[in-house]
């Protein structure tokens, strides 16, 4: 069942990838990627107990951390690239 | 008892491979942005979990258990915040969910069809 | 196919994003070549650092690949010459793993077999790194140091005055900061685990300085451009790099006056396998300090520069 498991998340890592390829916006690839981040915390954690590999909860979560970090970083360069100021609606307070 | 864990975990197991394959796939075929938003960020934010919960039931108790729980705490904590800011960043780019009339063809402006 | 895709693709943005997918089952090849600690760096650092720097560089310049005007038949030839030259080297190594191969018959037993007993921490990986071969790692660090030091000199840290900390291009994604607000020290916390537990487990100084640095670079992203400059100015950095070079340089120069030999451990304590923890921990915390600091500084001269006129 575990090895059904990864492939599953195998097969859903190619859909992400192809989606990457494709997607006609750069919002697609974004959430492509970040998918295929996700899938690959998965893969990790995952296959790693079915391999026996060595400390592979501790690279399951760092890359869990950093797909949310890469993902935001995507975002803030391409979306939000502008100053504040130069927007028209006005600044709302957090 | 470690019969019905087992089973249970490959119940897991299979629920979340079968979500993450649904997500995938609805990753690739629905039509706009922000269903594919929708699809892959619902199912994957279940599955993951399921898949996380298989695991950590087929795991003696221990510090990896442990750092499975964390690994669900967080992926539960950052994926749903990933996937709204990129929707509220894709409304900021101007993209518009594609709306479809009774009477008119499909197309709202903007909309990001494959 | 990854990286077909990535030379192909004239979107310098869809290729950064690529190169990210690209980074990541890299570390998944690794992981499964039980090269852990490799993986740990190389997801680390290409899937997050790499991603953000390059990004920070293609906000300053265009974003679609010029084509190229003519053919260069002469690169082409000569990357492939090179390739081939390459290859029918590698034909001839030894196998992965091979036993018999030499680089598996001089010091390698040495360590595996008494790696244990002198060093005594079970990462095998680690005491190579930090005690064997201490005099190498010295050396990447001052590479890293140098890294640093050509950015600074090349691009410098500019105060951009368009920079107002605390006003965040990303106002309004309140989900977002409220997140990240209770993220960051989490990502602290998680770096601190993986400098002091590199003795165990994956880990070490080079990861956990990247992993600092990359909860001060979420900080900047999400909380406006140089609200992380405000926090840790660039001045504490430049010390900061100094200090991670100086601590290394250090722990070798105490082992001298202690009349062995640079970077001898043994002598820093009572008896020599705590000298070597000792040792490596502080060595680990230089390497620690001295990555965090550069990789920040990195950060800062990326994204300080204006956007082109």
């Amino acid at each position: 069942m575990l090895t059904a498991a990864i492939v599953a998340i195998l097969v859903t890592m190619l859909l992400a990838l192809i989606r990457t390829f494709l997607g006609p916006t750069e919002y697609d690839r974004m959430l492509a990627a970040n998918s295929f981040g996700t899938k690959t915390v998965l893969l990790i954690a995952l296959a790693g107990y079915a391999l026996s590999w060595n400390s592979f909860l501790d690279v399951a979560l760092l890359y869990a951390l950093l797909n949310f970090v890469g993902t935001i970083a995507v975002m803030r360069f391409f979306e939000y690239r502008n100053a504040p100021e130069e927007r028209d609606d006005p600044e709302s307070a957090v | 008892m470690t019969a019905i864990l087992e089973l249970l975990s490959g119940l897991c197991l299979f629920l979340g491979g079968v979500l993450c394959v649904t997500g995938g796939v609805g990753l690739l075929r629905m039509p706009d942005f922000f269903a594919r938003v929708h699809a892959s960020g619902v199912t994957e934010t279940l599955a993951a979990p399921l898949l996380l919960i298989g695991l950590l039931l087929q795991m003696e108790l221990s510090l990896d258990s442990v750092k499975v729980i964390m690994i669900m705490i967080l992926v539960l904590a950052t994926n749903p915040t990933a996937t709204h800011a990129m929707a509220k960043a894709t409304l900021h780019g101007g993209q518009r969910p594609l709306v479809f009339d009774n009477d008119q063809d499909a197309g709202g402006e903007g909309s990001s069809k494959p | 196919m990854i990286a077909v895709a990535a030379i192909r693709l004239s979107d310098l943005f869809a290729v950064v994003m690529l190169f990210g997918v690209y980074s990541l089952l890299t570390a998944a090849v690794f992981m499964d070549l039980d090269a852990v600690d490799v993986a740990f760096t190389e997801a680390a650092v290409g899937a997050g650092v790499t991603t953000v720097l390059m990004l920070a560089s293609l906000h300053l310049t265009k974003r679609w690949e010029a084509l190229p005007r003519r053919h260069h038949f002469l690169g082409l030839l000569v990357v492939g010459v090179t390739g081939a030259a390459l290859v029918y080297a590698v034909l001839d190594a030894p196998l992965l793993g091979d036993p018999s191969a030499p680089v598996h018959q001089h010091v390698t037993p040495r360590y595996i077999e008494q790696g244990q007993a002198e060093v005594g921490m079970p990462n095998l990986v680690t005491a190579v790194l930090a005690s064997y071969r201490g005099y190498d790692t010295f050396g990447e660090t001052v590479v890293i140091f140098t890294a640093g030091l050509a950015v600074l000199l090349l691009l410098g840290i500019q105060d951009d005055p368009r920079m107002r900390p605390g006003v965040s291009a990303i106002g309004d994604q309140v989900v977002l900061r409220s997140v990240v607000k209770v993220l960051i020290p989490l990502i602290l916390l998680y770096g601190l685990y993986v400098q002091f537990h590199g003795d165990f487990g994956a880990g070490g100084g080079f990861q956990a300085g990247v992993i600092f640095a990359t909860a001060f670079v979420l900080y900047d992203l999400v909380f406006g451009d140089g609200s992380a400059r405000a926090v840790v100015p660039p001045g504490w950095l430049h010390r900061l790099a100094a200090l991670g070079v100086l601590i290394y340089g250090g722990v070798g120069v105490v082992s001298m006056l202690a009349g062995r030999p640079f970077l001898d451990y043994s002598v820093l304590a009572h008896d020599p396998v705590h000298g070597q923890h000792l040792g490596v921990l502080l060595v680990e915390l230089g390497v620690g300090i001295a990555v965090f600091s550069v990789v920040l500084l990195i950060f800062y001269a990326f994204s300080g520069r204006s956007h082109r006129r």
